[in-house]
């Protein structure tokens, strides 16, 4: 796909360079500066205006909706091959009747789209090829035979204002009164196809298998399905271009997919995305330098893709390291805590607080770093700071003893349960301690028989201790807060 | 229970991949309130034999019946497990979506599932001690856990008759308790039960009766009956019968046309 694409755009450059009528942007249809084009395009004066933005927003709507089933169903790659599929279907309906008919075009290119994805379908069932082979071979095949269709109408004498070139590349602009309502038509019954049929999606494509055996018509669904999406590419056709189509089915859901857990949202996310990329496609091509508009609304939705990458709130790059550094932060203290509790544990807790000095030879550190940790901790409520001595506060006190007993416990459990030697542990300790959920250690407690010593020999902090003397038991893995 | 019909009967099953028969002239008549496992060696058909049954693979010869009837008319008494792998567990679907998926066999088309539907799933969750986890996305939980889902979509789905695609496959010692406890009340309220198992020494505790099959039925019975060594023998020992062979032979002679 990226190939064929930059292959595309590299056709688009050559043409744009050479043929100024070639490149075709809304803007060629009205020629004055942006700011004004701006105002043109908010106040809707112009008829194509208007239908190169209805009719954005109605395929961005039908794609979105469709491409999130194709993203989840993991048919993303069907989705490019029976975009370029449609193409020699394209180009008959124009030879139908000699003009372009938008239903004649729909007709035969979904006629096309669909033998297709049964060719894609038969190659893989019938020979020992896969799939991903027969969708390369059937994307090409038609799209060879669809280029060579349109570049031999465009010959005919009638043929050069055919327009058929607006498929290759889009332009929403080109679109008629008719095209619109057929664009209407089609995305309305997928809507309604949607709606009344989502629970029989949902299932189907979670779990086919499941689903026949509950007597759902999977095959049914799988081509109503297939239908929808043939025709939603074909009314997409006109303003995205051949080449660019399943990116609007594909990169709207992918970004949904990655901001939430339910398919229902991540159907209605879609098609907003899907909507917001068509809307700026149409705009920019109009306001913007002469670009054509698929490429436009690919950019688009691209932007709104890398914005759910990166600041997606669960799975983001952005919050995923977020989380990792507090992560890191939380085990820096507690280690810290860890430290403070060794060192008065050294004098049988004869004294209070621990020096700074005593803190930064015990983790082999400089003082200012043990200033640093110090500050840290005072910052988090779980010390004070007093002189150059840090005193536990109640939970930092707390928070200490339980990190050392989940230390302590996980090395007595590797030993005596997983029979791994005593000075193979401390490593594996040093990263469990952190994470021990409260239940858990009741469990390890109650499994290692409330043992009282760690394997080598140290005392394990028991609730009482770590609770000051009160053995009443705070649930949860303490936050370190 | 005055069912005239067995739950399930099979006639001369044969299932063939790629010409290549997997399963041969099944003969079976399976009795009401039985927990039955199906064991044998890898690539015995166990798997084919119940997607066969329901009709989720083609059949070369033969009939299938539930309580009498074809599948297609019985599909709202059979419920299932498929394995659990056969699904993406990223999937953007919470539990109890998927335990809600138990019910839509009865809803038929075009309806949605209703507040009993909800109530009936979060039961079903309770049995299998996961209801505290029914907001969960599913590609938050253990094995143990997702295993347990599926299982709470069967339940939900109030069958008669279940079949079960390796439940124990990789779960905890605690998740395999509460399955087994689970099966067992279903059996004990008269239900049928085939689960495909493939840990002999369980196989004996766990179910009344076991089907020994490799490629054909070696064996049918009372575990007490069928758990011998001669029996386990003849299902697991030289995988080359002639069975088999014939059968790569069909398979290439299929392939070669």
């Amino acid at each position: 796909m990226s190939r064929t694409a930059s292959r595309a755009l590299l056709i688009l450059l050559v043409a744009a360079a050479t043929s100024p009528v070639e490149a075709a942007g809304v803007r060629e249809f009205v020629s004055s500066d942006w700011s004004t084009q701006i105002v043109r395009f908010l106040t809707l004066q112009d008829a194509s205006v208007r239908f190169a933005l209805i009719g954005s927003v109605l395929l961005g709507l039908s794609c979105g909706l469709l491409g999130s089933f194709i993203v989840v169903r993991k048919m993303a790659l069907m989705g490019d091959a029976l975009s370029h599929a449609v193409l020699p279907g394209v180009a008959i309906g124009f030879l139908w009747n000699m003009t372009k008919d938008p239903l004649a075009i729909l007709i035969g290119a979904t006629i096309a789209g669909l033998l297709g994805t049964f060719l894609v379908s038969a190659i893989s069932r019938t020979t020992r090829l896969k799939e991903d082979a027969a969708l390369g071979l059937v994307l090409a095949t038609f799209f060879a035979i669809g280029i060579c269709l349109v570049t031999m109408i465009q010959r005919l004498p009638t043929g050069n204002k055919s327009g058929l070139d607006k498929f290759l590349f889009g332009q929403a602009a080109a679109l008629s009164a008719e095209d619109i309502t057929l664009m209407a038509l089609v995305t309305t019954i997928a809507v309604v196809m949607v709606v009344a049929f989502y629970k029989e999606l949902l299932a189907s494509s979670f779990d086919p298998g499941f689903s026949r055996s509950i007597g759902l018509p999977t095959r049914w669904i799988h081509h109503g399905l297939m239908l929808l999406l043939t025709a939603s590419v074909v009314i997409a056709l006109q303003a995205v271009g051949v080449v660019l189509v399943s990116a609007m089915l594909i990169t709207p859901a992918s970004a949904a997919y990655l901001l939430t857990d339910r398919l229902h949202r991540l159907v209605v996310m879609a098609a907003a995305f899907g909507v917001g990329a068509g809307m700026a496609g149409a705009f920019l091509s109009f306001v913007g330098p002469s670009l054509p508009t698929g490429p436009l609304m690919v950019i688009g939705a691209s932007a709104l893709f890398s914005a759910a990458f990166l600041f997606g709130p669960r799975h983001g790059v952005v919050a995923r390291w977020m989380l990792r550094r507090r992560g890191a932060a939380r085990t820096q203290r507690e280690n810290t805590l860890k430290s403070m509790f060794h060192v008065m544990e050294a004098t049988q807790f004869r004294t209070e607080g621990v020096t700074l000095h005593d803190l930064a030879i015990r983790r082999r550190e400089t003082i200012d770093d043990a200033q640093r940790l110090g500050r840290d901790l005072v910052r988090h409520g779980l010390a004070t700071l007093s002189g150059d001595a840090l005193y536990f506060t109640p939970p930092g006190r707390k928070r200490a003893g339980e990190i050392v007993r989940n230390h302590r416990l996980w090395e007595l459990y590797l030993t005596q349960s997983a029979n791994i030697a005593a000075d193979h542990v401390h490593e594996d300790a040093e990263k469990i301690e952190h994470i021990l959920g409260e239940s858990v250690v009741r469990d390890l407690e109650r499994r290692l028989g409330y043992a009282t010593f760690d394997p080598h020999g140290r005392a394990i902090p028991s609730a009482r201790a770590i609770h000051g003397g009160d053995a009443r038991r705070e649930g949860g893995n303490g936050t370190g807060k | 229970m005055s069912e005239p019909y067995a739950p399930l009967e099979i006639h001369d099953l044969t299932v063939a991949y790629h010409k290549k028969p997997v399963l041969w002239g099944v003969d079976l008549v399976i009795e009401p309130g039985r927990l039955i496992g199906i064991v044998g060696p890898n690539g015995a058909g166990k798997s084919t034999l119940i997607k066969a049954c329901m009709g989720l693979l083609p059949l070369q010869s033969g009939w299938v019946k539930f309580f009498g009837e074809s599948f297609h008319k019985m599909a709202r008494r059979v419920g299932y497990v498929p394995q659990r792998e056969s699904v993406d567990w990223d999937f953007p679907v919470n539990v109890m979506d998927v335990v809600l998926m138990g019910r839509y066999g009865r809803l038929g088309l075009l309806r949605r599932p209703s507040k009993a539907d909800r109530i009936i799933a979060r039961a079903c969750l309770e049995k299998v001690h996961l209801l505290p986890y029914a907001n969960r996305q599913i590609a938050n939980l253990s094995g143990g856990q997702q295993q347990r889902v599926f299982l709470a979509r069967a339940l939900a789905q109030e069958a008669d008759i279940y079949f079960m695609d390796e439940p124990f496959a990789g779960v905890d010692a605690a998740t395999e308790a509460a399955i087994i406890a689970v099966l067992r009340e279903l059996r004990d309220m008269g239900k049928t039960l085939l689960v495909v198992h493939h840990d002999l020494p369980t196989a004996r505790q766990y179910f009344d009766d076991l089907l020994l099959l490799n490629m054909n039925v070696v064996a049918f019975g009372k575990t007490a009956e069928v758990f011998t060594a001669e029996l386990l023998q003849k299902t697991y020992g030289g995988r080359l019968t002639i069975l088999s062979e014939v059968a790569q032979a069909l398979g290439a002679h299929g392939a070669s046309r």
